[in-house]
């Protein structure tokens, strides 16, 4: 053994000491720290109506029949503003969220650790920001992990994250199949510039309030109305049409509104 | 607390054991073994930020059985060796374009990938930037492997399979390359890029003349170095012979009317233009161009002189004032440039044992 073991010996002790104090002190202590959580419901909607995957046709607002079967969308970058002005914006790497239609769990995004305050603003981005879109590898966990559950919402070939994708089947959809797909990706490219199709929402929330206490976590409920998406000329989309996907991105920009917040 | 205090002593002694500098009369393994990896003098330095993804032999081995065990693929017998493979520095031999699982056909030729790690961007059109991410494209393209990643690494969890031709314990070489044996989508692509990041190939003949051996290249190569400088350098410049930019270089559009680049940019400027690929072993990676339309160097050089297309996006260096578009070379300067491009290959590089399959492959 070197010389160093005795007092690596101390320091892991003191260390050690420290932990197993801490974990056994007063849960009091532990409220002392000023968080709380934060919870932002994304309930999907079309127009009035609660969104049902599948079963029900709907109809746009140039009287398109059509049925959803799949939409999901990243929200991420999370910044939550109090009345004067001040803000906290939740931590890179625990900012990244894909809602799901299709699992109930995704559409509440909960954040931890929020500050305790009154909060009047919600601020994110749809979609997958640039630097999230090209960081390595081991920077891409969870929802953004390509293996790990996100329901192929990356394009491989042309790396970048698809932001928003909504499909289903309309008369007016496909020739072949009558089904439609809109895959929105682009965050402005990498060597060569693209189009960017995140866009960044504020909700004020207007005279509601959501504030997090040491007791209280606030849900905010927001209503996502799909309809929106559409509002412009219904068609398929995919990469090769930059321009008509900056215009689904600017409309998927306007389809979040503060309901209520428990 | 008794046993607070032996855990603690415990860990001391875990922890320092880990620390400890001097060596061990029996040696531990206590974690992967550190590789260098050495940028030949003469190249510049690479693109491929090693320090996030330190070589250790382990995880070379473990990349070098994933990249050429089928398990990466649907039917568990295409790898990606199959179309890489060693002795046609790491392309499809022979194949223009090459055929995944149920032998279904792709639109683009297997490009080589040796010396990756100075590339900026992966793919005839560029739409990968990053070498971890490159293996996605291949393993979940329906006509190449056809699986999702996630189905590959559920794969790899379930190893040894008895029923494989080789079983592979991979939970023990993911083990042994990462200090444990969890499998996931960031260690795969780490250990594939490891194996592919010493595919460098810096010892051919040309090398050796450019080293200071002035004998290396005889009195033809010499003059046909001299003439790909002048006809060739500025495209295919540098030490890797490329500039890694996309240019379209007059090949008349096949009837699927690959637009190349882009696709990937939706530029109009960026039709028909492709990457510009390594010259490095090129005597060894025919077929030739993006669609793998020309089976000899000499096909090559006569399409610059002779076929190359007007087209709008159309290179400017092939603009030849008041003649057809194309490069001006006589045969026997065309047979110079060739001995010259003959002198890049590397049998070293091809026939390293390192990088030859372990055993598992497929190729075909």
């Amino acid at each position: 053994m070197n010389t160093l073991f005795p007092k690596y010996k101390l320091l892991l002790f003191t260390l050690l000491s420290i932990l197993v104090l801490n974990a056994c002190s007063d849960p009091a202590e532990v409220e002392n720290v000023a968080t709380g959580k934060f919870k932002i419901e994304f309930d999907n909607y079309v127009g009035t109506k609660n969104l049902v995957l599948n079963s029900v046709t709907y109809q746009n607002a140039q009287n398109e029949d059509f049925t959803v079967s799949k939409f999901d969308y990243y929200i991420s970058n999370i910044k939550l503003t109090r009345a004067d002005g001040s803000s906290y914006t939740v931590p890179q790497d625990s900012s990244y969220f894909l809602i799901r239609e299709d699992i109930k769990a995704s559409q509440i995004a909960l954040l931890n650790n929020v500050p305790i305050g009154d909060y009047k603003t919600i601020e994110f981005m749809v979609g997958v920001d640039s630097l999230r879109n090209t960081a390595p590898i081991e920077k891409l966990k969870g929802v953004l992990d390509q293996t790990g559950g996100m329901d192929g919402m990356y394009w491989q070939w042309n790396s970048g994250y698809i932001h928003m994708k909504l499909e289903g089947t309309s008369p007016v959809g496909n020739p072949v199949n009558n089904k439609f797909y809109y895959h929105i990706g682009l965050y402005g490219g990498y060597n060569e510039r693209t189009v960017n199709n995140t866009r960044i929402v504020k909700l004020p929330l207007g005279d509601l309030t959501a504030s997090v206490t040491g007791q209280k976590s606030p849900e905010v409920h927001l209503i996502v109305d799909l309809l929106k998406v559409f509002n412009g000329p219904g068609t398929n989309l995919s990469i090769k049409q930059q321009e008509q996907s900056q215009k689904v991105a600017n409309n998927y920009a306007h389809m979040f509104t503060v309901d209520h917040i428990h | 607390m008794p046993w607070l205090t032996a855990a603690i002593l415990l860990l001391c002694l875990w922890s320092c054991g880990g620390d400890n500098k001097e060596p061990d009369p029996t040696p531990i393994k206590t974690g992967p073994t550190p590789v260098t990896w050495k940028k030949p003098a003469h190249f510049p330095d690479p693109v491929y930020n090693l320090s996030r993804n330190p070589l250790t032999e382990e995880g070379i081995e473990l990349g070098r059985h994933l990249f050429y065990d089928g398990i990466l693929s649907r039917t568990n017998n295409v790898g990606c060796g199959t179309c890489h493979q060693p002795q046609a520095a790491f392309t499809h031999h022979g194949h223009d374009l090459s055929h995944g699982v149920d032998d279904k056909l792709g639109v683009r030729n297997s490009p080589s990938t040796q010396n990756l790690a100075w590339n900026t961007s992966f793919f005839w059109d560029g739409g990968v930037h990053d070498l971890d991410m490159l293996p996605f494209v291949p393993i979940e393209n329906p006509v190449e492997m056809d699986i999702k990643v996630s189905d590959v690494l559920e794969k790899l969890r379930k190893t040894p399979n008895t029923n494989s031709k080789v079983p592979i314990d991979y939970p023990k070489m993911f083990q042994e390359a990462f200090g444990t044996n969890e499998i996931n989508a960031e260690r795969m692509m780490k250990a594939l890029s490891q194996f592919m990041l010493t595919m460098v190939s810096a010892n051919s003949k040309y090398d050796y003349f450019k080293s200071g051996d002035a004998n290396a290249l005889n009195t033809q190569e010499k003059e046909g170095l001299l003439l790909f400088q002048k006809n060739c350098s500025s495209c295919h410049q540098g030490e890797l012979f490329t500039d890694y930019s996309f240019r379209n270089n007059g090949l008349m559009p096949m009837r699927n009317d690959d637009q190349g680049r882009f696709g990937v940019t939706s530029l109009v400027i960026d039709k028909y233009k492709f990457k510009v690929p390594s010259l490095r072993n090129v005597g060894y990676t025919a077929p030739y161009m993006h669609d793998g339309r020309y089976y000899t160097l000499e096909e090559v050089l006569d399409h610059y002189t002779d076929s190359v297309q007007q087209m709008e996006t159309l290179d400017p260096v092939f603009i030849r004032p008041n003649s057809k578009p194309g490069i001006t070379l006589t045969n026997a300067e065309k047979q110079s440039i060739i001995a010259f491009l003959k002198t890049l290959s590397d049998d070293q590089f091809i026939s390293n044992p390192k990088l030859a399959d372990p055993g598992i492959g497929n190729a075909n």
